[in-house]
């Protein structure tokens, strides 16, 4: 009796701790928050606000094309409407929203206390407000961008076509790419070295799966974007001829590095969504998911095939017949594993007793919707239908087709799903069916007849038509689709309001679910799991008696927070073995300043105010350096902890074995990617030049490319003596190998200089030289970063903070100069070495 | 990978795939390359007729060796112990699938360079 009296007390010393580790800040200080529950939920909200302003923009584009020859709004405004709304669903909500509902529901599916890197998801977050805040209100200024979605050149590029809106699309969106390489790098991490211990890779929820996938496909994919936004900012600002004829350039390019990025990109938003539906289907069915390997398969394969796609955007361009034929080969072979994953769910509904709840009507709602839009999706895959079909609003419909069912009808089935999870409240199952029925039945109204406007050959993105082709009562009965589905939306808005204060009070498990999420407590515990638990099945909570009882009372692993430290548990990739303990960090305003002065940098470049872009960015990367400083890679006050259930592990760990390691890692896979397309950039040149470089180009020779090569990649070799002196205890060695590596690397980045400077070439004359220009830059770039990272080391060795033992920092900084030397000697061999070939 | 066929592991898994991009990637290079700059397409498509038989052959030994993994018929899905012999089962059995879908996704990339004889 008294034992259980002493365990009650300890357990509840040790919940206070943990609940005064974990609490929210207050009053101003409460944006300061990092937390994932804090910062998935502002995410969720501003996506979903764009969602809507976004929304407003499709039903004035559709009023205005109610009746022919209608003048309801002006040609201008109508361009930045369907503009923006294309924009805004893409980039401002599809793929925000995967990001936020990832960030929020993904600890607590895995039992961990938040994911690895809680600033970055912050950091995340803040840019995404600022960046989407910026190119949302450009509308109200008559500025927005008006060239269509994908910013097609010569129109875009043109500053008397398309005006500012272009720069502001470029820029704001560039910003917002950034976020999303954050919270990939964020999630990628988190799935594979958080979950708890037991979770072996074949028992974590198929939502992880997902995510792994999907983040991924996002290191892949928006990064040859953001290598086209800086070519296309070029040629805007400084009159680099990238895309323009008359000086080597060529429209298609963008197209090409547009697409890479835009059609993996569908995928990147529908996954996630198919992601929600395979957790909703197992629960509303009571049986688990039929055929865990086939839904791995289709993830995994719709994932690499969605790669292969990108130029059946582009079959009128006059690509070759043979080139058509293999992108119209990788759009028929992604079909098989987008319907393995539609029949693996039909299977689990078969095998279980379905309960037809909300969410399980919009998730069927959204099965029949996109096997509609897939079957679309099969004829326009076809070049020959296609050249009939492009261009009009057969695929406008297609589109819609695929993107509501496939990712907007599935978002909102989560929503009626998780609300509870997030809120500890229910929605109302009638206002929902209300909502359904009536965004159904709204949507095929509209876009069902677009099928027949198109094929009667009513082009998009026009301001208006004239009367008597047979499009006029199609488009007023979308019109009039388009109107019923909004009011659903509106029903959803109103019963999500209503729901916050007036809602019925959730039970804990309300779906009787079996994964590990719906552990989380109905009270407003901030600390996500009381203790981690040992997982032994795919659906815990169906498969094992007492675990949330075990994980409640803390007897599973990190019960408490004795050193008054954010900590979570790291475990092995395939296994889930526990590895370390993590320290977190703790709220901070820094995620919100860098955002905000990187945010000013982009910002203020996009109106060339030169001052302020270059203060914004400097002080933006001194934050950056500041949070690093003091939130990073400290050396903890012992080597080990007690994690509980007699487990002792090590609080430090660093190369591969650390989270940072694989942080790093990754980003530089991205940034590696974005350098490719570059480089490809420089070869699709080659390709449509009969001389390339061109006769009369005199640069860069060999000579300052063959010095910044050998001085570069002596710096990184200093790197690498460093790390390895370091880590044997030669600590002065190791400062001094340091300071040699910032002077090489510094040489490294003048003799590229002189490379571009010296030997004539003129970046606004041909696009030989711009190229050239671009990748000597960016490498230029690659080496500055790398000499503050050489620095920032020293000055932590110098500190105390980084020691034999204690080598976090320099072992990333190494791993960051095995790219930058790859950079290095792939931009010099092309620069200086191709020519010659070439020659 | 195939020289370690003891383990199922993320790598194996993504091993068929990445084969596919490899092949699709060399495939509308070489031929890109070859319509822009006016090359031999008859040489191109020989080429792409060798790496489509070798990423197929890559595949298969994939494939087998996925097999192997999933332990035949001495366990059956949905291999969910909580165990590493059941993980190695779930991972061969989805390298397995994976393997074939690459392989259809290989063939279907082939084939356009099998009918398609010139650059219009």
């Amino acid at each position: 009796m008294s034992d259980d009296l002493s365990r009650n007390t300890l357990a509840e010393a040790q919940a206070a701790r943990l609940r005064h580790v974990w609490a929210n800040p207050r009053g101003w200080r409460y944006w300061s928050a990092v937390n994932n529950t804090e910062v998935g939920i502002w995410y969720i909200v501003t996506a979903f606000g764009f969602f809507l302003f976004a929304g407003v923009l499709a039903l004035i584009v559709r009023a205005q094309l109610a009746v022919p020859q209608n003048d309801l709004v002006s040609p201008e405004f109508y361009n930045q409407a369907f503009t923006l709304h294309g924009t805004m669903m893409m980039f401002l909500f599809a793929v925000p929203i995967f990001e936020a509902v990832a960030i929020l529901l993904l600890p607590q599916m895995l039992a961990a206390r938040d994911l690895p890197f809680p600033r970055l998801s912050a950091f995340g977050f803040w840019c995404f407000l600022i960046g989407g805040t910026f190119v949302a209100g450009s509308i109200f200024f008559d500025a927005a961008p008006a060239s269509g979605w994908f910013m097609y050149p010569p129109l875009a590029t043109n500053k008397d076509l398309a005006g500012i809106g272009a720069d502001i699309w470029l820029l704001g969106l560039s910003f917002i790419e950034v976020a999303s390489i954050a919270a990939a790098v964020e999630l990628i991490v988190g799935v594979l070295k958080c979950r708890p211990p037991g979770m072996r890779i074949h028992l974590m929820p198929l939502y992880c799966w997902y995510v792994l996938i999907v983040a991924g496909m996002i290191l892949f994919a928006f990064p040859p974007l953001i290598a086209g936004d800086i070519l296309f900012e070029l040629q805007r600002m400084f009159d680099w001829p990238f895309f323009d004829p008359d000086r080597g350039g060529d429209p298609v390019l963008w197209q090409h590095l547009f697409w890479i990025f835009g059609h993996p990109e569908v995928y990147i938003i529908f996954l996630p969504s198919i992601a929600l539906m395979a957790m909703i289907v197992p629960t509303f069915s009571q049986v688990p998911i039929t055929g865990y390997g086939w839904i791995v398969l289709a993830a995994v394969g719709t994932g690499f095939l969605s790669f292969g796609l990108w130029a059946h955007h582009m079959y009128t361009t006059g690509l070759p017949a043979l080139s058509l034929g293999f992108f119209s080969a990788a759009s028929e072979a992604v079909a098989i594993p987008t319907g393995v994953q539609i029949f693996v769910f039909i299977a689990t509904m078969a095998t279980g007793r379905v309960i037809f709840s909300v969410p399980m009507l919009f998730a069927a709602g959204a099965l029949a919707v996109f096997v509609f839009g897939g079957l679309t999706g099969v004829m326009v895959a076809l070049a020959p239908f296609d050249w009939q079909a492009h261009d009009t609003h057969f695929v406008v419909a297609h589109l819609h087709y695929t993107l509501i069912g496939g990712m907007l009808l599935p978002l909102i089935a989560g929503l009626y799903y998780f609300f509870p999870f997030a809120t500890k409240r229910m929605l109302s199952a009638r206002l929902g069916r209300w909502a359904f029925w009536l965004i159904f039945t709204g949507f095929n109204i509209t876009f069902l007849p677009m099928h027949f406007t198109g094929l009667r050959g009513m082009p998009r993105r026009v301001f208006t038509y004239p009367a008597g082709h047979g499009w006029d009562w199609l488009n007023l009965i979308s019109t009039f689709g388009a109107y019923i589905m909004a009011i659903g939306v509106l029903i959803v808005v109103v019963d999500v309001v209503r729901a916050l204060r007036h809602g019925r009070p959730a039970p804990r498990n309300p779906w009787n679910a079996g994964t590990l999420e719906w552990t989380v407590e109905t009270s407003d515990e901030n600390w996500g799991v009381r203790s981690v638990p040992q997982i032994s099945s795919r659906y815990p909570l169906w498969d094992q008696p007492g675990l949330v009882e075990e994980m409640d009372q803390g007897r599973g692993y990190l019960p408490d927070a004795a050193a008054g430290r954010r900590e979570t548990l790291i475990t092995g990739v395939l296994d889930a073995t526990p590895e370390q303990v993590q320290r977190l960090p703790t709220n901070s305003f820094r995620p919100l300043a860098a955002a905000v002065f990187i945010g000013t940098c982009f910002i203020a470049a996009t109106f060339e105010w030169w001052w302020l872009a270059t203060a914004g960015g400097i002080i933006g990367i001194g934050v950056i350096l500041g949070w690093l400083w003091t939130g990073t890679a400290r050396p903890p006050e012992a080597a080990m902890m007690d994690a509980g259930r007699g487990l002792t592990l090590p609080l430090y760990a660093s190369g591969p074995r650390s989270v940072g390691w694989w942080a790093m890692c990754i980003t530089m896979v991205g940034d590696a990617t974005a350098f490719i397309s570059l480089v490809f950039g420089y070869f699709f040149y080659w390709t449509i030049h009969a001389e390339f470089p061109p006769p009369e180009a005199t640069g860069p020779g060999l000579a300052w490319p063959g010095i910044a090569a050998a001085t570069g990649l002596a710096a990184w070799a200093t790197v690498l003596a460093a790390r390895h002196a370091n880590r044997a205890g030669r600590v002065a060695i190791a400062r001094l190998a340091l300071i040699a590596g910032a002077g090489l690397a510094i040489a490294s980045i003048a003799a590229g200089a002189a490379a571009i400077l010296t030997t004539g070439l003129d970046p606004v004359v041909h696009v030989y030289d711009a190229t050239v220009w671009v990748l000597v830059i960016w490498t230029a770039l690659h080496l500055a970063a790398g000499v503050l990272m050489q620095l920032y080391c020293l000055a932590r060795s110098l500190a105390g903070h980084m020691t034999p033992l204690h080598d976090i920092d320099i072992r990333n900084v190494a791993l960051y100069w095995h790219f930058t030397a790859g950079t290095l000697a792939v931009t010099m061999a092309v620069i200086g070495l191709f020519p010659l070939a070439s020659g | 990978m195939l020289t370690r066929p003891d383990r199922a592991t993320i790598v194996t898994l993504l091993a068929p795939p990445t084969v596919w991009a490899l092949h699709f990637l060399t495939a509308y290079i070489l031929a890109a390359i070859a319509c822009a700059k006016g090359w031999d397409l008859g040489g191109v498509r020989l080429v792409i007729a060798a790496a489509t038989a070798a990423a197929l052959v890559f595949i298969v030994l994939a494939a087998r060796a996925a097999h192997r993994h999933t332990g035949f018929t001495a366990d059956t899905p949905p291999h969910d112990d909580p165990t590493r012999a059941s993980r190695m089962r779930q991972m061969g059995a989805a390298t397995f699938l994976v393997a074939a879908l690459s392989f259809v996704a290989v063939v279907f990339t082939g084939l356009p360079a099998a009918f398609i004889a010139d650059c219009r």
